[in-house]
């Protein structure tokens, strides 16, 4: 059996050295390509007429001026009379023609009647009594909390507690299975009692699940020494992809298409556009070399990537090019649900926190949405949660980074911030308490607070929460997080050729995130190579399918996939090789780009002569991720990490600046190290984004998003970032562990410790992001025109 | 695209008889930088364009004994970058540096930056400058206010005056010349802009059919002046409230002060209040927070920006101390 096991260290030459993204020249240099770039000769341009009601009835459609106008080519209606419109900027026609202008033009000329309805556009703590139960779920229901994340047993408990309102089909079933529905889930929907009257009835906007409990957190806070209570939340923010969201789809022929998508699964868009396009996903190819971010809004195809085909086709197959424009990218793209708790815990006085009660609320849209993981990280012993869901009419949610973690951190980490501070406790000690409710990883924990602690100077600028403070006052907090970060199925193909190249492709994408450079790495140190002597090829469907960017699984899934890959490539080298220095295959090695005999410096070939003994035909070999059938599992689950934050704050105008964060993150085996710690930056500036800036604001009197644009809709710029320190846990007891993903971990700290840090400061708590002047000023006490 | 008219004359003369004499059918395209993107949103769809840039008189910095004189056309980055601004108005190049990233700096002009238009989010919208729904019920008071106007907001308009630099210009006294129909005329700047109490008004005293010429700056020998900006980012973005101030000493005392508050208010909000209080005092922490005081005493805010009052109250007394800290130009 060939060792698929990653190389020890010291036989490592390149994984988990720093080493510069291979795509940099290209990206700094403008010669790479985004979706966005993409024009294609005789190219459409598609435009969309988009509901200016956040909750309407579409009373008439007509589009009759539009189709005469000069240069329009297709007019598509998307939503037809009859339809219900659930939030502002919904898709109601989308139109094609010669160029932008005239497809504007031709929207314009669209007209449509509505009948508006009632809307809800705000998040606000739900009214007493207002929340009803749930009742029984339809499949829709169902989609919704797919949409929304929902972690599977949670969905499992509702469908067996409340039931569902007409039995599926088995396609529908597997429809929910391609939108990511577990068989768990699917089993519970096929043995669920069926309520087929109730799914008629109105839906309240305030959806309360039923209270789970742990333990006896009645008796734990009767016991409780110290007893701290808070309100804490976060809003509803967008994704905000500087690429937005969008595609250009031409038929080739009449039975296949061509599709260029911004997107972070590639592999896994024909699957998705074949049903509503009905066309086979074999006809469907669909191509990407970059993105310009996704976050976790990307994996579909979306309603407007599937109408772009069709309007395609009403075209005569020729390109037809929908890419959002900014305010529809923040409107209807994707947002991030909200999450709002009054949280209760206790401890005894030496610091253990035995008891959480938490009544939380959130929207994630029309869907609702589910509670975030709290406590998060640390488990509570005694709890006692509810949650309420609104849905309401502020466009539709998406995973976004990490999803629910945000929150759950903001939830749980700020209320135990808290309680330390009444406790008079450092939280550096507190935490470090209670890190044994952080199974599995409180070591690991343990061993990252204190460097954590170290790299911030924790010691120094740690002071205990003053009250009435003024000036320019500055303090730090501290954040814990954790995440799974599996490889998800990956097929790869590699090819020696006689010459001696080497190409490997796979349906693979690189979000920015250093993809490419990573499975470079591991194919070059495993064939002994260096990285520019291999061609990769990714972003299209013509290769092996490999998984969706999501979820911190890219890594996993293809480093496995190319590692195996690769070294069936050599041994079936070495195989053909061996004779020709008179060896047995098992004896050979490849190093420095020669094949030679271990221990044998005399006996060796160039790789280019070796290469020369497979004869006329290259040399195939597919990877794959998982193969049981090929042991090790290269790849792992669950990693730790901790951010610490320091702020200042100027008490005057409750200006918060970010003046340095700290993050500590293990990943297991850490495939490229300068790709790794890139990661973490980014998510730290994102993190100092959506802590001090980022909202997604809407109007109450109009239903409508207030800041669909980029001077409203604030995000971080340079001057906003301050020093940013970041280690990698690496060496034993982590590098064994096998290959885990990192894009979502250290995103999800920077709100707690952010908020932590200036709860420190200014000796009171903020109770919401994003940290705002109006905000900080609120809670200082500083009345208006006193 | 709507279909509009694009003109480009040589002069002022051919430019005002091109201009119409209803709002909204003709539209002055100098930099761009404002209106383009107003009309790709379709928030403002004129019939016809007048491309002023191609009229040479109306660019040039220039300094006499009068003080500056600054055509209309000069953009703010050639203003920042003018050795006699830097040395002579040092305030204003700071605000000019402020105002803008250096791409909008490269292209805006100083006549675009007094007409630009509001901010506020209703308008960019599509709801109008003075926004009310079907019943008539103004949008803004009930609705998310937290940027918008703490002074001056009793009519219908509740936007705040977008220019980060006219408080310093006014402040340093300057005067607008504009041209129409009827001639030439001359207006101190903090005049020429007015609160529109109807939807076919503007921002500002400007006709329909009248071009802005040019500023004019008179000598700030002795001038102490600071201006301070407090912002939700470090990096470019739209202040909270910002404020202006010039004073000219008599020794350790002020003996006149110019007082300006900007986005507290549809217009730049000069402060008699506060100069009054400022006028015979020295300067230190204690003056500067009774006239931060006298200057906010007024204020109406709206359901949600009450906060606004304490950054405008903190912006006006930081630059009362920033100026009195700095020599005069």
């Amino acid at each position: 059996m060939p060792d698929y096991a990653w190389p020890d260290a010291e036989h490592r030459t390149l994984i988990g050295k720093r080493i510069s993204r291979v795509d940099s020249p290209a990206k700094v240099s403008g010669q790479a390509k985004y979706t966005y770039d993409v024009h294609r000769p005789g190219m459409l341009y598609g435009k969309v007429l988009r509901s200016p009601y956040a909750h309407a009835k579409l009373v008439s459609v007509d589009t009759s001026a539009a189709e005469k106008m000069p240069g329009v080519k297709a007019v598509h209606i998307v939503q037809g009379p009859g339809s219900t419109i659930h939030w502002e900027g919904d898709e109601i026609v989308a139109v094609a023609a010669v160029d932008e202008l005239a497809a504007e033009d031709a929207v314009r000329a669209i007209k449509v009647e509505y009948q508006q309805l009632p809307y809800l556009v705000t998040d606000t703590e739900p009214p007493q009594g207002s929340a009803e139960g749930q009742g029984p779920l339809s499949m829709d229901d169902i989609d919704d909390m797919l949409d929304n994340q929902v972690p599977s047993q949670q969905m499992v408990n509702q469908i067996q507690q409340y039931g569902i309102t007409a039995k599926p089909s088995e396609d529908t079933l597997k429809g929910l299975k391609s939108d990511g529905a577990t068989d768990a889930v699917l089993d519970a929907i096929r043995a669920a009692a069926v309520h087929p009257d109730a799914g008629s009835r109105p839906k309240s906007n305030y959806q309360k699940s039923a209270a789970q409990t742990l333990g006896d957190p009645d008796k734990a806070f009767a016991e409780a020494e110290v007893v701290s209570e808070g309100l804490y939340g976060v809003p509803l923010i967008t994704h905000c992809c500087l690429e937005s969201h969008g595609s250009i789809s031409e038929w080739t022929d009449a039975d296949h298409l061509f599709t260029h998508i911004s997107t972070q699964n590639v592999s896994g868009i024909p699957g998705q556009m074949a049903e509503p396009l009905k066309t086979p996903a074999s006809n469907i190819r669909v191509h990407q070399d970059h993105v310009g971010g996704g976050f976790g809004s990307k994996f579909s195809p979306d309603r407007w990537g599937i109408f772009t085909a069709q309007i395609s086709k009403k075209a005569d197959g020729k390109p037809v090019r929908i890419m959002l424009e900014r305010a529809a990218e923040l409107k209807v793209a994707g947002a991030r649900p909200s999450a709002y708790a009054r949280v209760k815990v206790g401890a005894k006085k030496d610091g253990t926190v035995v008891a959480w009660q938490s009544l939380s609320w959130g929207t994630g849209g029309p869907g609702g949405g589910g509670m975030p993981p709290i406590p998060y990280v640390f488990a509570v012993p005694n709890q006692r949660k509810e949650h309420t869901a609104i849905r309401n009419n502020i466009g539709p949610a998406r995973a976004w980074r990490a999803p629910n973690h945000p929150q759950a951190a903001v939830l749980t980490m700020c209320a135990l911030d808290d309680l330390a501070a009444k406790l008079n406790m450092d939280p550096v000690e507190f935490f470090g308490k209670n890190l044994d409710m952080a199974k599995p990883r409180q070591n690991i924990y343990r061993e990252e607070l204190a460097i954590a602690a170290d790299l911030m100077g924790w010691k120094q600028k740690w002071h205990p929460r003053r009250q009435n403070q003024s000036g320019m006052v500055r303090g730090v907090g501290v954040s814990f997080h954790t995440w799974g970060g599996r490889g998800h199925a990956s097929d790869c193909d590699l090819t020696i050729h006689p010459d001696g190249s080497v190409e490997l492709k796979l349906g693979s994408q690189d979000l920015g995130t250093g993809t490419r450079t990573c499975i470079l790495i591991v194919a070059a140190e495993t064939l002994g190579l260096p990285i520019e002597a291999i061609q990769l090829q990714i972003g299209d469907t013509i290769y092996p399918p490999s998984g969706g960017s999501g979820g911190s699984t890219t890594i996993g899934g293809v480093s496995s996939s190319t590692r195996r890959a690769a070294v069936d490539a050599r041994d079936s080298l070495f195989a053909q090789v061996a004779p020709a220095l008179n060896a047995q295959p098992d004896q050979l090695e490849c190093v420095n780009g020669r094949i030679g005999v271990k221990g044998d410096s005399s006996r060796s070939l160039s790789w280019k002569e070796a290469c020369s003994k497979l004869g006329a035909m290259p040399l195939t070999v597919r990877g794959k991720n998982p193969d049981k059938s090929k042991p090790p599992d290269l790849t792992n689950s669950g990693v730790g990490g901790v951010q610490m934050a320091e702020v200042e704050v100027d008490t005057e105008t409750g200006v918060v600046r970010v003046t340095k964060m700290v993050a500590v993150q293990d990943c297991g085996l850490i495939i490229d190290l300068k790709t790794a710690e890139s990661q973490c930056y980014g998510a730290l500036i994102m993190g100092i984004s959506y802590s001090l800036f980022e909202e997604k604001i809407m109007d109450p009197g109009t239903g409508r998003m207030l800041n669909p644009d980029m001077q409203f809709y604030r995000l971080a710029g340079l001057s906003d970032i301050p020093e940013l320190v970041v280690k990698m846990m690496t060496g034993k007891g982590y590098d064994e562990r096998g290959v885990i993903g990192l894009g979502e971990p250290p995103v999800i700290s920077p709100g707690a410790a952010i908020s932590n840090a200036v709860a420190n400061a200014i000796g009171v708590r903020v109770p919401f992001l994003p940290l705002t002047p109006d905000r900080v000023l609120a809670v200082l006490g500083q009345k208006a025109g006193a | 695209m709507r279909p509009f008219e694009y003109v480009s004359p040589s002069s002022r003369a051919q430019a005002v008889s091109l201009l119409g004499t209803a709002w909204g059918n003709t539209e002055i395209l100098a930099g761009g930088t404002d209106l383009l993107a107003l009309m790709k949103d379709d928030v403002v769809a004129p019939k016809r364009l007048i491309n002023i840039k191609e009229i040479k008189d109306l660019r040039g910095v220039s300094l006499s004994a009068q003080g500056l004189r600054v055509g209309a056309l000069t953009t703010l980055g050639d203003l920042a970058d003018d050795a006699n601004v830097k040395k002579n108005y040092p305030v204003l190049a700071e605000a000019l540096i402020e105002a803008a990233s250096p791409q909008i700096r490269n292209l805006a002009t100083l006549g675009g930056n007094l007409c630009q238009r509001p901010r506020c989010w209703y308008f960019r919208n599509g709801l109008g400058l003075l926004p009310k729904d079907e019943t008539g019920r103004e949008l803004v008071a009930a609705g998310e206010n937290r940027y918008h106007a703490i002074l001056g907001n009793d009519g219908p308009a509740k936007f705040v005056s977008p220019s980060t630099v006219v408080p310093v210009l006014i402040a340093y006294g300057a005067m607008v010349r504009i041209e129409g129909p009827k001639g030439k005329r001359e207006l101190p700047l903090e005049k020429f802009f007015v609160i529109p109490r109807t939807d076919s008004e503007r921002e500002h005293d400007l006709r329909p059919n009248e071009v802005i010429t040019e500023v004019l700056v008179p000598p700030a020998t002795g001038v102490k002046a600071a201006h301070y900006e407090i912002r939700q980012r470090e990096a470019f973005d739209w202040p909270l409230a910002l404020a202006a101030v010039a004073l000219k000493m008599s020794g350790s005392k002020v003996q006149t002060a110019r007082v300006v508050l900007g986005y507290v208010a549809p217009v730049p909000w000069p402060s008699p209040e506060a100069e009054q209080t400022l006028q015979g005092q020295p300067v230190n922490e204690e003056s500067a927070q009774k006239a931060a005081e006298a200057a906010l005493q007024h204020a109406t805010p709206l359901s949600s920006n009450g906060y606004k009052v304490q950054l405008a109250r903190v912006a006006l007394k930081r630059a009362i101390l920033k100026a009195a800290h700095r020599g005069a130009a």
